[in-house]
């Protein structure tokens, strides 16, 4: 019995935190849009009884999903999100990567310190730290600043409100959960390894290559993942660093919200977000769970 | 091979041959980690197509000399050279030896026949030629069922058997064995003692040993060096070591000994006696040079090498007398232990011939121990 109700906190955990908001927000996707409080139609009566639910499931529909392939600005911003994310996933494992790898060949002593510098941007706000961004970027900000000022360019470059700021932003945000499972990787590691591998005739690159890298995989994947997944959503650095012409599906969602104030769409929007974000937060799901066996 | 057989072969001590050039040569080799000295002023010569066994305690240096070897490490002073080339800028990808790890150091993702074929991949052999030599490898060490495995699917003593025949599979001109067989079960260790001296053979392949295993190391070396504290104690065949060891350190530390301690009263330049308690007669045993009157030292003997009898033995240089103070039956033979003067203990060893119940011998009984002049050595350090 004791048994029973430890396994069952982490699924009460998911099916009120989760599974709960997730049924409302598909409730809402398939209404109608409304000028009401809330602003949508039908709102189940709980006082008409039976015929009361009857009139409720009648009036859900599949329309708003319809609408999201009829106007392209939607498929647009999914697509558009995708290769945000995958860019920027990638641009963030080559930073993490190096990041990583020079954490394990650091002297012992010195590894809580790179640690801790990893994780330490995480003790501001994460708006204030996206925001400050704008003063870095700017056309008069500290980067263009600083370029004029060494004499290597002449016109500010324009960064800011582009999809550059955006990578920027991406990659300086997410780049602790790239470099935390890769260091994990690469720190089990046995050095041992790479001495056989350069005894059986490898260059240290090669040594690399072969033995290094296949060994942290897993934790390149647990990265990728970890970045990608939430950069696929991100709202908050297209708003603040993109311009007016990065599409990216977070944003649509809250302007949807907001500014149209047409939630069952914007609802439709997340339903159809979370579909395509299962598929690799099940790939990831997997890689965790190879990983663990392997580490047996 | 029978007596007469072995001698018509020639016999194989390079070392005593002052016109072989050796394949290893360590000159004054020091290597310190922070202010610990792991190897100690070393210097050594390895001869090709030796067997060569280190021996010693834990933490004695064998696996740093391996490594400097391998080239994973690199002396503080002192050269290393291996085939009259100096070593000091060699990388060990660039090094015609191969290492076996102590720690096995298999490469987890990849299976148990890649990791054998991963030397041979690097020098880029036909796909063909290097199946055909994975196989070969695996049916020696007979994994063959195990070849897609992963290691981690193997059992330790399979995944040590991987380690080696990865070693193995180039062929190189050294090969560094890092206790290459101390999980596997003694069938299966004593068959591929035999296989390594095999592959020695028909290869020609230098082996450098490594081992907590004495009876190993007497198995399969031609030369055993005894190290302690990152020196080398002593440096010589099989039966040399054992039956002539240099010092005390070596005696004891090889098979089993009694030391006898007391002072020289005679010596010549191969032999020398010791008084070693009140009213007993003076026992004599081969020494290495002379040693003079009134030197402490010591009288080593095997217990195998010490007759014990009931009755007092006649004619025979060495007797003493004691009180057996316990028997230890083994099987094909008994160990007894004897109290004799000064409380000296001393062990005896008997084949049982006879069965047990009529052995002569039985606790507190007063015997005679006795043994040639030149069964024991005497030592003086
Ligand atoms: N990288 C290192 N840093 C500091 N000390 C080391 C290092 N490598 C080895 N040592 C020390 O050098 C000594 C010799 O080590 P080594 O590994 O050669 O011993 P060993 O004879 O192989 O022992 P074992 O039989 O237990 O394998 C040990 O005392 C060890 O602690
Ligand atoms: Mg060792």
């Amino acid at each position: 019995m004791k048994r029973f109700a430890l396994i069952s906190i982490p699924y009460l955990w998911l099916l009120a935190l989760f599974l709960v908001p997730f049924l409302i927000v598909l409730k809402i996707s398939l209404s109608d849009t409304e000028l009401a409080i809330p602003p949508y139609t039908p709102t189940l009566d709980i006082a008409q009884g039976w015929a009361g639910v009857r009139e409720w499931w009648a009036g859900l529909d599949m329309e708003n999903f319809v609408w999201l392939t009829e106007d392209d600005l939607y498929w647009k911003a999914y697509l558009s999100s995708l290769k945000i994310a995958i860019i920027s996933t990638v641009l963030t494992l080559l930073v993490g990567y190096p990041i990583a790898y020079g954490m394990t060949r650091a002297p012992d002593e010195w590894r809580p310190t790179l640690m801790m510098l990893i994780i330490l941007p995480f003790w501001t706000s994460f708006l204030i730290r996206v925001y400050s961004w704008k003063a870095i970027l700017s056309n008069e900000g500290f980067l263009n600043q600083f370029l004029i000022g060494i004499g290597l360019i002449d016109e500010p470059l324009v960064i800011l409100n582009t999809n550059i700021a955006v990578y920027i932003g991406i990659v300086y945000t997410y780049l602790p959960f790239m470099v935390l499972p890769i260091y994990a990787a690469l720190e089990r590691l046995d050095e041992s390894l790479l001495e056989a591998a350069e005894d059986l005739g490898c260059s240290r690159f090669t040594a690399f290559w072969l033995v290094t890298f296949p060994l942290s995989k897993q934790g390149i994947v647990a990265g990728s993942f970890l970045v990608f997944i939430p950069a696929m959503g991100e709202y908050v650095i297209p708003a603040l660093l993109g311009g007016s012409k990065t599409l990216m599906i977070g944003k649509v969602l809250f302007e949807e919200f907001f500014a149209n104030r047409d939630w069952p769409v914007a609802s439709a929007v997340a339903v159809v977000l979370l579909l395509i974000l299962i598929i690799p937060i099940v790939l990831f799901q997997r890689n965790e769970e190879k990983q663990r066996e392997a580490g047996k | 091979m029978s007596d007469a057989a072995k001698a018509l072969e020639p016999v194989f001590e390079p070392w005593k041959d002052p016109s072989q050039k050796p394949l290893i040569r360590f000159e004054n080799v020091t290597k310190r980690f922070g202010d610990f000295t792991a190897i100690d002023d070393l210097t050594i010569n390895i001869y090709e197509k030796e067997f060569f066994a280190l021996l010693g305690p834990s933490g004695c240096g064998k696996t740093t000399m391996m490594r400097m070897l391998g080239g994973f490490e690199t002396p503080t002073e002192g050269s290393i050279t291996i085939d009259g080339q100096d070593m000091s800028a060699v990388p060990p990808n660039k090094r015609a030896v191969n290492m076996m790890f102590q720690s096995y150091a298999l490469f987890p993702h990849l299976s148990v026949a890649d990791n054998i074929a991963f030397g041979l991949k690097r020098d880029k052999l036909p796909a063909d030629q290097i199946a055909a030599r994975v196989e070969e490898m695996l049916s020696l060490v007979q994994l063959n069922k195990f070849a897609s495995r992963k290691p981690h699917q193997i059992s330790g003593g399979q995944r040590q058997r991987v380690a080696l025949a990865r070693s193995l599979a180039k062929a190189p001109k050294l090969l560094l064995l890092d206790e290459p067989l101390g999980a596997l079960d003694k069938k299966l260790r004593q068959d591929t003692q035999f296989e390594l001296m095999d592959i020695q053979e028909t290869t020609g392949t230098t082996f450098v040993i490594v081992t907590h295993d004495q009876e190993e190391a007497m198995t399969v070396a031609s030369r055993i060096a005894v190290m302690d504290h990152g020196k080398i104690v002593q440096v010589d065949t099989p039966a040399k070591i054992y039956e002539e060891p240099g010092n005390i350190y070596v005696a004891d530390f090889i098979g089993d000994v009694n030391l006898i301690k007391g002072k020289v009263v005679k010596s010549g330049n191969d032999h020398a006696s010791i008084s070693w308690a009140e009213g007993q007669q003076d026992l004599t045993g081969i020494a290495h040079d002379e040693i003079p009157h009134g030197t402490e030292a010591t009288l080593a003997i095997r217990p195998e090498k010490v007759t014990i009898s009931t009755d007092r033995p006649e004619g025979v240089t060495n007797a003493l007398s004691g009180t057996v103070l316990d028997i230890a039956y083994l099987g094909n033979m008994s160990t007894y232990v004897i109290e004799a003067a000064n409380g000296t203990l001393i062990k005896a060893q008997a084949a049982n011939t006879r069965r047990i119940s009529r052995r002569a011998i039985t606790w507190e009984q007063q015997v005679w121990l006795s043994f040639t002049d030149t069964a024991g050595v005497v030592l003086t350090s």
